[in-house]
């Protein structure tokens, strides 16, 4: 039993080793979303009229609200990132390393996501704490209350990595995916606007976001910072991540063939 | 029960194309395995599924005992691989690199130090312990992976292509290791397409268009002629 928290410890230890030494990933995880929230948000705070909605209890300035998209873009950038490594590794062969262990498969996937997810929420509490700095706080307890939030949203992003990596062969082919994957989910979510905004011009755009998990996480994130819970939103963040945590055990199973095509 | 590696109607199709058709052997404890084919033989495919990181679909593997499709957790602890490609963390330390594998084998973290000092020590690599692994040359890193894949006191060992990229005198000492650690009772399949490897008393396979050629004593297989022209003259491959 020891061998199972050992293993995890490792596999953890060793995404935080990979962390310090590419400490040029970290800061370009930082830069981004203070790109959006120092730059992007002043500029459309003019343009972009908010009303109340929950949890918010008065007006908020766009800076307030796309907060919480920003810390899930966090955690989607290095989702995708960290699987983009997956499949680094897979090219540089110490993904057999891992896979020839003789802990259960899911095992090690699971301890793959966690220890990528641990890193996504140290940038999220950086960049909230920057954040912070220039006058853009939330209520102190909804940074601790956030914390289960940050860690679910960090694993189904994870996941979805895992299922993107075990369907992709090669590095190249992946940053098509990256534009495919990392943009349509972050502009079709509520993240930099709220879905109500987004029905005034399309209802249908409106229907595409309500049904992207990347916008649940992005509610579950701004529902708990202001000590509140989205239960719709934890739902479908709890069945997406047991969707694609199910496919990415699924692609990487060996007898299911889509490591056929890789090995 | 052999306490070896046991492989019996072993057969691995990639679509329509035929990798691996009814392939048996075994190889005893105590005995170096040379597994001698040109590229696209199927060796990389065979290493594949003795690892498990393809599954058979037809056939059965065992190893040291444990049957891999039916105890994989039981079969993989027992084994040792030192794969074609480096699989090795350059911005980790020696040390370090080891550790991470003695975790993922679920060693104790109390026995881990003093199982790394000693299997660096075994292959002349402990003064290089703490120095990255992006340090060392293609020798060193090489005989770091197999006192990795000795850490955990595996009962069969699988080297796939090991020396490749090596030069000479590298070579010689990996191939020479190894050697010993099988007169010294491990079980060692090591897969190659260089025939300079094999000596005269190893036991060799040759895995040639999926199928085993041939099995027996190299020495014994090759006759008068020398291993090389052996090889060729069987496998069809131009000089």
């Amino acid at each position: 039993m020891s061998g199972i928290w050992g293993v995890a410890r490792a596999i953890i230890g060793r995404e935080f080793l990979r962390f310090i030494h590419q400490r040029e990933r970290f800061i370009a995880a930082l830069v981004r979303p203070l790109v959006w929230l120092l730059i992007f948000a002043a500029g459309f705070r003019a343009a972009l009229g908010l009303s109340i909605i929950a949890p918010y209890q008065t007006y908020i300035t766009y800076e307030t609200y796309i907060v919480p998209g920003l810390c899930a873009m966090v955690l989607l950038f290095n989702g995708m990132q960290s699987s983009l490594s997956l499949v680094y590794d897979r090219e540089m062969g110490s993904m057999r390393l891992l896979l020839t262990s003789p802990f259960p498969r899911w095992w090690l996937l699971l301890c793959r996501i966690f220890g990528s997810t641990v890193i996504s929420i140290l940038q999220v509490y950086t960049f909230l704490a920057i954040a912070a700095l220039f006058g853009i706080t939330m209520p102190p307890w909804g940074y601790v209350v956030v914390l289960p939030g940050l860690a679910l949203a960090g694993v189904m992003l994870g996941a979805l990595g895992l299922v993107l990596s075990s369907f992709i062969k090669q590095l190249e082919n992946f940053a098509g995916v990256m534009n495919f994957v990392i943009f349509p989910m972050f502009f079709l979510s509520s993240a930099l606007y709220p879905l109500w905004k987004m029905a005034e011009s399309s209802p249908l755009l409106r229907d595409i976001c309500a049904l992207n998990p990347f916008t649940y996480a992005v509610e579950l994130i701004r529902f708990l910072l202001y000590l509140q819970m989205n239960w719709t939103a934890l739902l479908w963040v709890v069945t997406s991540t047991l969707i694609f945590g199910g496919i990415a055990v699924w692609g990487y199973d060996p007898a299911r063939g889509l490591m056929k095509r890789k090995t | 029960m052999s306490l070896g590696l046991r492989v019996r109607n072993l057969g691995f199709e990639y679509g329509p194309k035929r990798a691996l058709d009814d392939v048996s052997f075994e190889v005893e404890p105590g005995s170096f395995c040379a597994l001698l084919g040109p590229n696209g033989a199927g060796k990389s495919t065979l290493i594949s599924l003795l690892t498990r990181l393809l599954v058979n679909p037809s056939g059965e593997i065992t190893i040291a005992g444990h049957d891999l499709r039916q105890s994989p957790r039981s079969a993989l602890a027992d084994l040792g691989v030192v794969f074609q490609q480096p699989t090795i963390d350059l911005n980790l330390t020696v040390r370090q690199n080891l550790a991470y594998f003695a975790a993922l084998h679920g060693l104790a973290r109390t026995e881990t130090p003093s199982r790394i000092d000693a299997a660096l020590d075994q292959l002349g690599m402990l003064e290089r312990a703490d120095e990255k692994a992006r340090a060392l040359n293609g020798g060193h890193r090489r005989r770091m992976e197999l006192a990795r894949a000795l850490l955990h006191q595996p009962k069969v060992l699988l080297l796939d292509e090991p020396t490749v990229g090596l030069d000479a005198a590298a070579r010689s000492g990996i191939t020479e290791h190894v050697h010993n650690l099988a007169n010294d009772g491990l079980c060692v399949l090591w897969t190659t397409h260089l025939t300079d490897e094999v000596r005269d008393t190893d036991r060799l396979l040759v895995l040639h268009q999926g199928r085993i050629l041939a099995d027996g004593t190299a020495g014994t297989i090759r006759g008068n002629q020398n291993l090389s022209d052996w090889f060729l003259s069987r496998t069809e491959v131009a000089a």
